[in-house]
């Protein structure tokens, strides 16, 4: 069964993501979402976390959380793809069931 | 009859420090924290702004928050030296961690080790943490 997570909480200084990560099994879907943006870019210390997951799951990010943040769509880790509210509706049509990391 | 207020010691200048640890709209902390900063420096106390962990990103040049519904208050913490608030001090290590740089940040700012900041907030008469 395809799953999604969708992360809202920021990676540093608080467990959610990476607690995702370790549950999230092959051929899931991680959206990053509010606060969990931030973990999307390349030069953090999240970053090798973040590449290693890519591993297992497809990660995108929202992109308009991006942009409210300040945060530069070029700057985003190779792989994560940059979605709208659009592609957020399509990825959750597409997969079976939700967990919010809330 | 005078007023409460208006028997307080003329000019009494206190130390107060703001503490922004959160990053902008994910939560209401950095709008509220901006708010008692403007109110402060409204009473001529002696204001200084602490950015450690998430709330580097309060800092972060080009916000765009619209597409989100939230208004873009980043504006506001260039127009803090308007309002004589210019003890803005952030946490290096919070900084190297996320990935940024002074280039990165609207307004200029003291980068601060942990040991320097908290000799900082050794010497404030109120600490505010938001």
């Amino acid at each position: 069964m395809a799953m999604l997570h969708i992360v809202n909480k920021s990676a540093f200084g608080n467990a959610t993501l990476n607690s995702c990560i370790k549950t999230a099994t092959q051929g899931s879907s991680i959206l990053l979402i509010e606060d969990a943006v931030y973990a999307a870019m390349g030069n953090t210390s999240m970053a090798d976390i973040v590449k290693e997951a890519m591993n297992k799951a497809s990660i995108s990010v929202l992109g308009p959380d991006l942009a409210a943040r300040g945060m530069d769509q070029s700057k985003v880790i190779e792989g994560i793809s940059v979605i709208g509210y659009d592609g957020f509706v399509d990825i959750v049509a597409e997969t079976d069931n939700v967990q919010s990391w809330l | 009859m005078s007023e409460p207020w208006e028997d307080e010691e003329e000019g009494a200048i206190k130390k107060f420090m703001f503490i922004n640890r959160k990053a902008p709209y994910g939560t209401i902390y950095a709008l509220e924290s901006l708010e008692v900063v403007l109110i402060s420096a409204a009473f001529d106390q002696d204001v200084s702004l602490v950015f450690s962990d998430d709330g580097v990103f309060q800092l972060k040049k080009d916000q765009d928050p619209e597409s989100i519904g939230m208004k873009n208050f980043s504006r506001t913490y260039r127009a803090l030296e308007g309002y004589d608030v210019e003890k803005l001090y952030v946490d290096k290590e919070s900084m190297e961690e996320r990935g940024l740089t002074e280039d990165d940040l609207l307004v200029d700012v003291e980068m601060l080790s942990k040991e320097e900041l908290g000799n900082l907030m050794n010497e404030q008469d109120v600490v505010l943490s938001f």
